[in-house]
C-alpha cells in the first residue's frame, strides 16, 4: 500500500522521528518498503513570476515571448511555447535552476535563444516539476496554477507544501490490519513505543426516516451488511484538496466526491465501502449467490457472466455488484445522482478469497477482503463517510440497517499463553513487564495467572482485527517481532554428531560426476521442460506429460530423457563455432505412470561430437567414435562393481542401428548408448556426428566392498593366441567361450589387436588375444599350460568357428 | 730407449686419442690383449737368462699396470663424455604442453550446492532428495498453505491437468522426510525448483535449498545460529554480516527473511544491492506446529527450523555473474570458466 507519510504522522505521534527511522523500524518489524518517492521532484530555484507584458514571437508562430516579474528589479525575458496570458501568474524556473528530465535526472536551466530572441527562465507545468495531487490534477496538462496572492520572486516550495513523501509499503498477506492509514500507524504506536491518536468518529444527526430493508441469504459468506440513505447529495460539489492529495498519495484519482470518500474512509480505515444511485434500486437489498449465468455489467465496462458459487449484492431484480470486488455499472453513482445509497460489509476472508481472480480481476476491495476486514469497522467507516460526504456534498442521512447474519462474529477467541513458549521458541528470555507492554500495545486483552497452580503465563485475547494472531505460537511471532530480531542471539550451539556419510557399498552421482569431468565433459543443467518436437524425435513411444500452463510451447512436455535438452545445447555450442563439445547432465526424467505421480527417475546422460581431445601437437587429431564414448561409459559402470554388465545390440529409432547398445544388468536395461541415427541428425540440422548415452542410476547403485586375496608367489606365463574367425563373431562370444573353459589357472585375458582387410579373408577378421596363466600354488609346468591352450583353441573353433592364424 | 719405454709412449698416445669406448677397447687389446703387445712382452721373458728374468718381468708387469690404468682412467672420462652427450641428445623442451585429455567441469550451480552441502554436513546435516512433479498435498496443503491463499498466488506454479504440478520450492521435501524419519532431524534437500516466471531477474527453472532441524530443544537463536556460521564459512569471511527480518511464511511461525551483506559493496551501498548494503537471499523461520501435525510430529514435544534459499543467486552472488539466464544456456565458454 502506498501512503503519506504526513496522513500517518497524523494518526501517530512521530514527532522527532526521521523519515528513515520511521523506514527502518517498519522493515525490521516485518513490513517491507519497496520505495519512498516525494511528491514533487527535486526541483530547485523555481519562484512564483507574473507575466507583466507579452507578444508573438517574429520569426515562430507558436512561440511567445514574455516580460516576466520575478519580484526582482528588472524584468526577465521568457520565450515560451505554453499559452499564457497577461498578469497571469506563473511558476518560473530561473537560471541555475535544476528540474528532473524524462529518466529523473536533474538538468540545469541556462541563458539560452530561441529563434534569436533571448530567454532567461522557463515556465513550469505540474509534470515538470514530478507533482502529483490536488494542484496537480487541477492544473492539468498547462501551467502549475499560481494562487493570485502568491507574492512574486517567492520560491514555489514556500507556497506549496511539497515535504511530504509517500511509503510504498508491502505488507505481508497475514497482516489485513496493515492495508489502512490508521492500522500501520497503530503498528508504528507498537514498534515506536508512541502514542496513537485516537480519531473520534463523529457521528451524524439521522434527518430523514427512509429505510431499505437487507437481507442476507447467504451468510456463510456475508456475516454483516450495514446500510443507509443519504438523500439530496450535490455529487457535483469538490473534493476537498487534502483529500484529493492524500488520495494521489496512494495512486488513487478524484472520481467525484462520493467516490472520493469511499476511496479515502477505505484508506483510513480499511473498510472498502460502496455507494450505489439509491434511485436505481428496487425493493430493497439482497446479499445472494449469484444465479448460475447471471450477467453483470461492472464499473470497467465488462460485463462478467456470474457463477452460482460468487456472492452479489442485489436488489429485487438484479445482480448490483461483485460482493467486496466490484460495483455494477448500472447502479452506479454518476453526475445526476440525487440520492445514494451507502453499504459497508463484513465478508468471510476465507470463503471470498480467491474469488476475485477466477473472474479475472484484483481490486483493492477485494485485496482487502480476502484478507480480512475486521468486523467492527463497518458502522464506524459508514458514519465516517457519512460524516464526510455530508460536509462535501450536502444532503441528509437516514437511518443506519445494520444486520448481523452471525451473533459469535465480533467475539474473539482466547489463548492460553504460556511463559516458557518464549524460551522455548526463541531461546531467550524476555522480561514479563516487557512482553505484557508489546501484547497490550498490540490491543490485546491480558488475563494474569491463567493456569490454576501458579503464574505460569496470561490468557490472552487478540484484538478484533488481528485475523493471524489463534495460537501461543503467534503471539511468541509477535513478541519476537516487536522485540526485535536483533535482540535474539545468534548461537552456534554444541550439537550432538550426527555421521551423514554414505555407504561405501553405494555408487555416489558425485563420483560419477568426476569421472565424466576427468575425462573431459562439461557439466549442463538443461530445463526439464522440452519442446514436444524433440521429445517426439528422441522417445517416440512415450505418451508425453504436458504442463497446461507452460511459459511457451517450447518449454511445455516434461523430458522424458536427457538427450532432450542436451541435443540442442550440443548443437547450440556447435553453431557457435565450439566443434568438439562433451557435455553431460544428471537428473530427473519424467515418465506417465498408471497410477500416482508420473515416474521420476534419476538419469545420467551425456552428448559428445567432434575430436576426441583438443587439438594438440602431440597426437594426430581425430574424431570421437563409438568406443571413445564406450570407454566412458564402462568407467562409470566400473564404480558399480558389484554388478556384471553387458552390452547388447538395440533397435531405438533416435540411434545408428549398427553403432548402438543397451546396456544390460541381470537382463534389465540400464542405459543405452550409439550414435544419433543419421537420419535424425538431419531432421534436428545438426551438422556433426553425435555420440550419446543414458544410465539410470538407480540402477547402476552397487558398489562391491573390496575383499582381499592372496597374492600368488609363482610366476605367471602369458600365451598370444591370433585367431581368424568370421566377421559376425562378436568378442563378446569369444570372451564367454574364455570364461566358461574352466581353467582355473588363466587369470586373466584380453584382446590386444583386431583387425580386417589384407591378408585376412573378406568375412573374416583377425583376432589377437592375450591369455595369463598362473597358479596360487606352484610353477605352471609348461606341458599344463600347452594342454590349456589346446583346451581353449578346440572350445573356440568349436563354438565360434575360430581357427588359428 | 729401450723397447718398453717406448712401447708405453706409444699406447699412452694412442690412449688419448681415443674419442670412444670402442677404439678404447681396441687400444687395449692391442695392448694388453691376449695377442698384445706387452703381453707378447711377457710371453719372450721365457727366452731371457733365468737371473735377468725376475728384473725384465717386473718391468713389464710395472708397465702393463700403468696402461691398465690409464685405460681404466680414459675409460671413466670417455664414459662420462658419452652420458653427457647422451642426456644433452635426449634433452626436451619442456615447456610443451603435456599429454593428457583436458578435463573438463562441474557446472556452477553444482559447484554451488556441493560447497553449500558441505559446510551443512560439517554442522550433522545430511542430504535428502525428492520428486520434482508434486501433488497439490505436499507443495502446499501440509505446509499449511490452503486453497485460494493468498501467498499460493505469489508462487506462479506450473500445473499438469490432473492436478498434480511442479514443485514451486523444496519444501515438499521437509514433509515426505518427516512422513518417513522421526527427530531429531538435520536435512538440506538441494534442487530443482519451478515458477511460472521468465525475465532477466527469474527463471522457470531455478535451484534451491531446503533445510530442516527438529528436535526436543531447538529454537530461532540457533536458527540464527546456525545460518550465520554458513554464511560466514560460504563467503570465508569471518565478520560477515547477515540480518533477519520479520516476514510471514505459512509453514513457519516466527517467520523471517534473511539478507546477507552485499558481496559487491561490502555493505556500503550499490547498485547492486540497491543503496540498502544488504542482499535478500533466503525465507527461515520455527516450523509452524500445524505443519508437524500434518506429519504426525507432535509440537508439544518437538519444535524445528526451515529455511529454504536459491543456489542460483549464491552462484551469482559468488562468483560475478549478471544475468539469471546465461545459467541455463550451456554455453561451453561460459561452463569453462568455472573449473
Amino acid at each position: 500500500m502506498k501512503v503519506s507519510e504526513k496522513w500517518l504522522r497524523e494518526w501517530v505521534n512521530l514527532d522527532g522521528k526521521t523519515s528513515e527511522e520511521i523506514e527502518h523500524q517498519l522493515i525490521m518489524s516485518g513490513t517491507e518498503l519497496d520505495g519512498v518517492d516525494s511528491v514533487a521532484s527535486a526541483f530547485t530555484h523555481v519562484v512564483t513570476g507574473q507575466i507583466k507584458s507579452l507578444e508573438q514571437h517574429l520569426d515562430a508562430d507558436r512561440l511567445t515571448v514574455c516580460q516576466v516579474d520575478v519580484g526582482a528589479d528588472e524584468l526577465i525575458q521568457i520565450v515560451t511555447n505554453a499559452s499564457v496570458a497577461q498578469d497571469q501568474k506563473v511558476p518560473v524556473a530561473m537560471i541555475g535552476a535544476n528540474l528532473p528530465d524524462e529518466q529523473g535526472k536533474p538538468f540545469k536551466i541556462k541563458k539560452s535563444k530561441l529563434r534569436g530572441e533571448s530567454s532567461q527562465g522557463m515556465f513550469c507545468g505540474a509534470e515538470t516539476l514530478g507533482l502529483s495531487g490536488a494542484i496537480a490534477e487541477k492544473s492539468g496538462e498547462g501551467l502549475l496554477i499560481i494562487p493570485d496572492d502568491a507574492p512574486l520572486g517567492t520560491d514555489l516550495r514556500e507556497i506549496y507544501d511539497f515535504s511530504d513523501v509517500v511509503l510504498d509499503l508491502d505488507s505481508t498477506p497475514n497482516r489485513a490490519d496493515l492495508l489502512s492509514v490508521s492500522g500501520i500507524a497503530r503498528e508504528l504506536g507498537v514498534i515506536m513505543q508512541t502514542a496513537v491518536t485516537l480519531w473520534p468518529i463523529e457521528k451524524t444527526e439521522v434527518t430523514h426516516d427512509t429505510n431499505f430493508p437487507v437481507k442476507i441469504s447467504c451468510d456463510d459468506l456475508c456475516q454483516r451488511y450495514v446500510g443507509r440513505i443519504i438523500q439530496n447529495v450535490n455529487t457535483q460539489a469538490q473534493t476537498p484538496d487534502w483529500m484529493v492529495d492524500k488520495l494521489a498519495c496512494s495512486d488513487i484519482r478524484s472520481l467525484g466526491p462520493v467516490v472520493d470518500v469511499t476511496n479515502f474512509v477505505m484508506l483510513e480505515l480499511g473498510q472498502p465501502m460502496h455507494g450505489f444511485d439509491f434511485d436505481k434500486l428496487v425493493g430493497g437489498i439482497e446479499v445472494r449467490n449469484a444465479q448460475e449465468g447471471e450477467k453483470l455489467t461492472l464499473l470497467d465496462g465488462k460485463e462478467a457472466t456470474l457463477r452460482s458459487d460468487t456472492m452479489v449484492i442485489a436488489d429485487q431484480n438484479k445482480a448490483l455488484a461483485l460482493a467486496g470486488i466490484m460495483g455494477g455499472e448500472a447502479s452506479s453513482v454518476g453526475d445526476s445522482t440525487k440520492n445514494i445509497y451507502l453499504e459497508s460489509a463484513f465478508f468471510v476472508p476465507n470463503k471470498i478469497m480467491g474469488k476475485a481472480r477466477t473472474y479475472g480481476l484484483h481490486t483493492d476491495s477485494s485485496h482487502r477482503f480476502e484478507r480480512g476486514v475486521s468486523p467492527d469497522l463497518q458502522v464506524k467507516a459508514l458514519e465516517r463517510a457519512t460524516h464526510l460526504i455530508l460536509s462535501i456534498c450536502g444532503g441528509s442521512a437516514g437511518p443506519i440497517t445494520d444486520v448481523i447474519s452471525n451473533e459469535a462474529l465480533q467475539t474473539q477467541s482466547t489463548i492460553n499463553f504460556k511463559r516458557s513458549q518464549i524460551k522455548r521458541h526463541l531461546g531467550i528470555e524476555v522480561d514479563d513487564a516487557r512482553v505484557v507492554d508489546i501484547l497490550e500495545r498490540l490491543e490485546c486483552k491480558l488475563e494474569a495467572d491463567f493456569v490454576d497452580k501458579g503464574n505460569e503465563g496470561w490468557k490472552v485475547s487478540p484484538p478484533i482485527f488481528r485475523f493471524d494472531l489463534a495460537t501461543p505460537e503467534d503471539l511468541v511471532e509477535e513478541i519476537a517481532r516487536i522485540y526485535g530480531y536483533d535482540n535474539i542471539p545468534a548461537v552456534l550451539r554444541p550439537m550432538k554428531p550426527l555421521i551423514a556419510l554414505p555407504s561405501e557399498e553405494q555408487v555416489r552421482e558425485s563420483t560419477l560426476q568426476n569421472i565424466l569431468v576427468e575425462r573431459g565433459y562439461q557439466e549442463a543443467i538443461t530445463y526439464s521442460f522440452v519442446p514436444s518436437e524433440i521429445e517426439g524425435l528422441l522417445a517416440p513411444d512415450q505418451q508425453q506429460i504436458k504442463l497446461s500452463n507452460p511459459i511457451s510451447e517450447e518449454l511445455s512436455i516434461m523430458r522424458s530423457t536427457l538427450w532432450s535438452g542436451l541435443i540442442p545445447a550440443l548443437d547450440k555450442n556447435v553453431k557457435r563455432q565450439q566443434s568438439r563439445v562433451r557435455l553431460f547432465e544428471s537428473g530427473l526424467t519424467f515418465v506417465k505412470s498408471d497410477s500416482g505421480l508420473p515416474e521420476q527417475r534419476k538419469k545420467m546422460a551425456a552428448v559428445i561430437t567432434g575430436a576426441l581431445h583438443s587439438e594438440q601437437w602431440s597426437k594426430p587429431s581425430r574424431d570421437v567414435d563409438f568406443y571413445d564414448l564406450k570407454g566412458d561409459v564402462e568407467a562409470i559402470l566400473a564404480e558399480a562393481s558389484a554388478q556384471q554388465f553387458s552390452f547388447e545390440k538395440v533397435d531405438h529409432l533416435a540411434l545408428h542401428p549398427g553403432q548402438s547398445a543397451a546396456i544390460i544388468c541381470n537382463g534389465k536395461q540400464v542405459g543405452i548408448l550409439g550414435a544419433l541415427h543419421p537420419n535424425l541428425e538431419k531432421k534436428l540440422s545438426l551438422d556433426q556426428t553425435v555420440f550419446v548415452f543414458e544410465i539410470d542410476l538407480d540402477l547402476i547403485s552397487k558398489k562391491k566392498l573390496p575383499a582381499y586375496v592372496g597374492l600368488s608367489p609363482y610366476p605367471s606365463v602369458r600365451r598370444d593366441l591370433a585367431l581368424l574367425v568370421n566377421q559376425e563373431i562378436s568378442y563378446a562370444q569369444i570372451d564367454k567361450v574364455l570364461k566358461n573353459s574352466q581353467i582355473d589357472a588363466l587369470l586373466e585375458n584380453f584382446v590386444f589387436d583386431v583387425y580386417e582387410g589384407e591378408n585376412v579373408e573378406s568375412g573374416q577378421k583377425s583376432l589377437a588375444l592375450g591369455l595369463i596363466f598362473q597358479d596360487f600354488s606352484r610353477t605352471l609346468e609348461e606341458q599344463e599350460i600347452s594342454t590349456s591352450i589346446e583346451k581353449i583353441v578346440s572350445a573356440l573353433k568349436q563354438e565360434v568357428g575360430a581357427v588359428l592364424r | 730407449m729401450d723397447q718398453l719405454t717406448e712401447l708405453k709412449q706409444q699406447a699412452e698416445k694412442e690412449l688419448t686419442a681415443t674419442s670412444t669406448l670402442a677404439e678404447l677397447d681396441d687400444v687395449r687389446v692391442h695392448y694388453l690383449g691376449k695377442k698384445g703387445l706387452i703381453t707378447g712382452q711377457l710371453k719372450q721373458l721365457g727366452k731371457l737368462p733365468a737371473e735377468e728374468r725376475k728384473g725384465a718381468g717386473q718391468e713389464i708387469n710395472k708397465v702393463k699396470q700403468a696402461i691398465a690404468e690409464q685405460i681404466d682412467a680414459r675409460k671413466l672420462t670417455l664414459e662420462a663424455e658419452a652420458l653427457n652427450q647422451r642426456l644433452q641428445s635426449e634433452s626436451l623442451d619442456i615447456t610443451l604442453p603435456g599429454r593428457k585429455m583436458e578435463a573438463g567441469n562441474l557446472h556452477p550451480v553444482t559447484r554451488t550446492a556441493k560447497r553449500i552441502e558441505e559446510i551443512f554436513m560439517q554442522l550433522g546435516f545430511s542430504v535428502e532428495e525428492g520428486p520434482e512433479i508434486e501433488d497439490d498435498y505436499h507443495n502446499f496443503t501440509a505446509l499449511n498453505i490452503p486453497d485460494h491463499h493468498p501467498s499460493r498466488a505469489s508462487h506462479d506454479t506450473f500445473y499438469f491437468d490432473d492436478g498434480t504440478l511442479l514443485r514451486t520450492h523444496t519444501s515438499p521435501v521437509q514433509i515426505r522426510t518427516m512422513e518417513n524419519k522421526q527427530p531429531p532431524l538435520r536435512i538440506i534437500a538441494p534442487g530443482r525448483v519451478y515458477r511460472c516466471d521468465s525475465d532477466v531477474t527469474h527463471s522457470p527453472m531455478f535451484h534451491q535449498v531446503e533445510g530442516l532441524m527438529v528436535d526436543k530443544d531447538v529454537t530461532f537463536a540457533d536458527l540464527k545460529g546456525i545460518l550465520d556460521a554458513f554464511f560466514k564459512a560460504f563467503f570465508e569471511d569471518d565478520n560477515f554480516k547477515t540480518r533477519f527480518r520479520p516476514h510471514y511464511f505459512p509453514f513457519t511461525e516466527p517467520s523471517a527473511e534473511t539478507d546477507i551483506q552485499c558481496v559487491l559493496c561490502s555493505g556500503k551501498g550499490c547498485k547492486v544491492c540497491g543503496n540498502t548494503g544488504w542482499i535478500e537471499v533466503m525465507g527461515c523461520g520455527m516450523v509452524n506446529p500445524e505443519v508437524f501435525r500434518h506429519v504426525g510430529i507432535d509440537p508439544d514435544v518437538y519444535s524445528g527450523f526451515a529455511f529454504g534459499f536459491g543456489i542460483d543467486r549464491l552462484a551469482m552472488l559468488r562468483y560475478g555473474i549478471d544475468d539469471l539466464r546465461k545459467l541455463f544456456d550451456n554455453d561451453v565458454r561460459f561452463l569453462k570458466q568455472f573449473a
